[in-house]
């Protein structure tokens, strides 16, 4: 992917320069506009790599997934053969790859990309589409979840604004994992853009279509989100066809500049007190969905630790270098917690945002951490939502004991529980629990932690009762 | 000049050849035309003399001159016949005309005990004619359980009189969820329901419902050709009918405009259907027969 990614980035370069060129040249015959101009060639794979196209796998992925096989096609003499790994495949645990052509083409007189496909089993490929370069994936078009089956059968994706791809290098591009754990095969062929003519009824959204409404805050960007951005369109097959468009199709708008301003990329920024709309147009078509954002002041963070660095082990803090973390959300089963850790101010400030939480852990197995010689959990949890007389919040810590992996029967942990009087909403409340009080058993049923050795935590739990979203912000382990 | 001439190849399924005969006969034409007058030469339309139109310039509901409606879900209750879902109202929520077109809205609201609502529009007892051009320039809706239609019955002899008896000529339908489809019909007694004389016509690298197109019948004795903008793409005549059966095409026949939502014939509408639906109505023109085709 390095590789890839410098290519990409002397195509700039040489754009830079045919731009230059032109500059001088101005005063040249029209001729030379021509050589700007990027072919529209419209076949990507047909009985080979059309001219100009690459592959380039993913990194991780099993890089020699896709093969040309002359037995199996559509038509002609062969097809794209793609082998999705099984799990566990040493070779990758997914097949992916982008199949880019750095020429560039004028793609902007065609409505899709098409291609003809069957596989060994019914099975739905994650993602598929165009778009991607490794470079920006400015026009990035994704369609999730493409259902194929044992016969061939021809498959569209349209092009969510065809005026955008004057000179596109991303032909097509794939991700597909093993299906319950089994890899399979897959073939495509006659893959090709074509202007079928027959993409027709345009329907635009962002924010998954939905009107939403949210705070803002001064000096905080925020960024509309990738997945609710979608094109949708009726094709020929009467089939509602909906794709995941990147931002740059779209034409956002701020009903009020001095409240927050959007930029092309779809990224927010609240730089007024009052209220504002988003919303989009999609080749001159209204996107369905907006937000309604309410800027009423700055976002205050957590008050900073002050404590000094030599006495703490911290988990997730701006103020001291943290230890390793798998992450902050496991996504467990039995788990209805979204979110985890989002940079607020780039390389200044990070916060933890849980919504819809039950449960959740933020994990640091690699290596757990040991907290023998310390005597404080610290964590500060803040919530917007009104405290009712029943809510809770419950903290756990989990010691995966001396093999340091979890189970082995060495585990052990404990709870503790803040009641609605302990808490308050609006404002940070900071923590600092002494570590002998997590003495509740843990919802997953381990006890013996308050008594226990400390030497291989591994996790941080936070689990609710009654309230959605949380906060949180420096999470850390210190001696006193 | 034989108008009933319909070649072969004017088929829908083999446009592919079509397109290629029709420039080798485009050419053939241009030297006929050199060589001497008119010859055996395809013609879309021929009679010109205008006995009716309605060009909807008029903002408001429709003229009552020529336009009835047809109201509820049927006289059995029973969706006409089709099991259709929607109740036809004159309401202008579902029939308007603005800025010079029909908009026939198809709406997704409870309304007299069912789900959807919608409109017809008849010449019954308003206008009615034997043979002649009938045509209109229409942008259908889309959507699975749409099923918009441009149509004509024939005047009952007698209250005894019913359907399949007194004729069905289908200028115009499709089904929402095959945009690409036109399909045009005559019904009668034999031939009628799933066993009407039918064709569909497959639009190539265009749809039906993206833009307004001119669809179209020239109807003289013994025969009705179909035609859409440009094309014809069918000719009936009795000779197509089952042996036996009885050509019911030679009385006074009314214009029906509707769009139906659901029944038997397209199914009902799903979670992709999006409402409301419009059907756009730019004109309704019909000329005479001139008795020389």
């Amino acid at each position: 992917m390095k590789n890839t990614k410098r290519k990409y980035l002397k195509f700039t370069l040489l754009l830079g320069l045919i731009f230059a060129v032109s500059v001088s040249c101005e005063r040249e015959v029209s001729d030379e506009v021509d050589f700007a101009r990027f072919t529209n060639s419209p076949d990507v794979y047909i009985d080979g790599f059309s001219g100009g196209l690459e592959y380039l796998p993913f990194g991780g992925s099993k890089l020699d997934a896709f093969s040309v096989d002359g037995e199996v096609k559509y038509k002609g003499t062969n097809s794209m053969r793609f082998d999705v790994p099984n799990f566990g495949d040493p070779g990758g645990s997914f097949a992916g790859a982008i199949f880019p052509d750095y020429g560039g083409r004028d793609l902007s007189g065609y409505d899709a990309l098409t291609f003809w496909a069957k596989a060994t089993k019914a099975a739905t490929i994650n993602e598929i589409g165009f778009g991607q370069d490794f470079g920006e994936n400015k026009y990035l078009v994704t369609k999730n979840n493409l259902r194929i089956s044992t016969t061939w059968t021809k498959y569209v994706i349209p092009i969510p604004d065809p005026s955008k791809l004057t000179a596109e290098n991303g032909m097509f591009w794939y991700a597909e994992g093993p299906e319950n754990g089994d890899g399979y095969t897959f073939w495509i062929d006659e893959l090709k853009y074509e202007k079928l003519g027959t993409v027709a009824q345009p329907r635009p959204a962002i924010f998954g279509g939905e009107d939403l409404e949210a705070e803002a805050f001064i000096g905080i960007e925020g960024l509309i989100p990738r997945e609710g951005l979608t094109q949708t369109f009726n094709l020929a097959s009467g089939i509602n066809e909906t794709v995941i468009a990147a931002p740059s199709y779209f034409t956002f708008s701020s009903s009020n500049v001095d409240v927050v301003r959007v930029s092309e990329l779809g990224v927010l920024s609240p730089v007024g007190l009052g209220s504002t709309e988003i919303t989009a147009t999609l080749g001159g078509v209204k996107a369905e969905g907006s937000a309604l954002l309410q800027v009423s002041g700055g976002f205050e963070f957590a008050p900073v630790p002050t404590r000094n660095a030599a006495d703490v082990i911290s988990i997730f803090s701006d103020a001291y270098t943290n230890v390793p973390v798998d992450n902050y959300n496991g996504f467990f089963g039995g788990q209805t917690t979204i979110g985890g850790a989002i940079e607020i101010i780039e390389g200044v400030e990070n916060i933890i945002v849980y919504e819809n939480l039950n449960f959740v852990a933020t994990s640091f197995t690699n290596p757990t951490v040991d907290a023998s010689g310390m005597t404080f959990l610290h964590v500060d949890i803040r919530t917007e939502e009104t405290i009712d007389s029943g809510d809770s919040i419950i903290l756990e810590l989990i010691d995966f004991g001396p093999d340091s992996a979890f189970g082995g029967g060495d585990d052990t942990g404990g709870g503790i529980t803040f009641t609605s009087g302990d808490l308050e909403s609006g404002t940070w409340i900071s923590l600092d629990i002494p570590l002998e009080n997590f003495t509740n058993n843990t919802g997953g049923g381990l006890g013996g932690f308050a008594n226990g050795a400390k030497a291989n935590v591994a996790q941080v739990v936070f689990a609710s009762g009654g309230i959605s979203t949380i906060f949180v912000d420096n999470i850390y382990f210190y001696s006193e | 000049m034989k108008k009933k001439l319909i070649p072969q190849w004017y088929s829908a399924s083999e446009w592919r050849t079509l397109s290629i005969i029709k420039g080798f006969l485009l050419s053939t034409l241009f030297i006929t035309t050199f060589g001497c007058a008119v010859d055996d030469t395809q013609t879309v339309t021929n009679f010109t003399q205008l006995t009716m139109q309605d060009e909807f310039d008029t903002d408001g509901a429709p003229n009552s001159n020529i336009w009835g409606y047809d109201i509820g879900n049927g006289p059995n209750e029973d969706g006409w016949g089709n099991q259709e879902l929607q109740y036809y109202t004159d309401r202008p929520e579902n029939v308007t005309i603005n800025n010079g077109v029909m908009i026939i809205t198809a709406r997704e609201e409870s309304f007299q005990g069912s789900e959807y609502t919608s409109a017809r529009l008849l010449t019954k007892d308003k206008f009615s004619q034997t043979y002649g051009r009938f045509e209109a320039r229409i942008r259908v809706p889309y959507g699975q359980g749409m099923w918009p239609a441009f149509w004509m019955l024939g005047v009952q002899d007698s209250p005894s009189e019913i359907w399949p008896f007194i004729g069905e000529i289908d200028i115009m339908e499709m089904r929402g969820q095959d945009p690409t489809k036109l399909i045009g019909s005559v019904h009668g007694p034999g031939y009628s329901g799933g066993e009407a004389i039918s064709k569909e016509y497959v639009f190539q690298n265009d749809r039906l419902d993206t833009g307004f197109h001119i669809y179209g019948i020239e109807w003289g004795p013994d025969y009705v050709n179909h035609y859409v903008d440009d094309v014809l793409y069918n000719q009936i005549t009795p000779e197509d009918l089952p042996e036996g059966a009885e050509w019911v095409f030679d009385n006074d026949f009314y214009i029906l405009i509707n769009v139906a939502v659901g029944g038997t014939f397209v199914g009902s509408p799903n979670t992709e259907t999006v409402f409301p639906q419009t059907m756009l109505v730019d004109y309704v023109r019909v000329y005479e027969y001139n008795g020389l085709n």
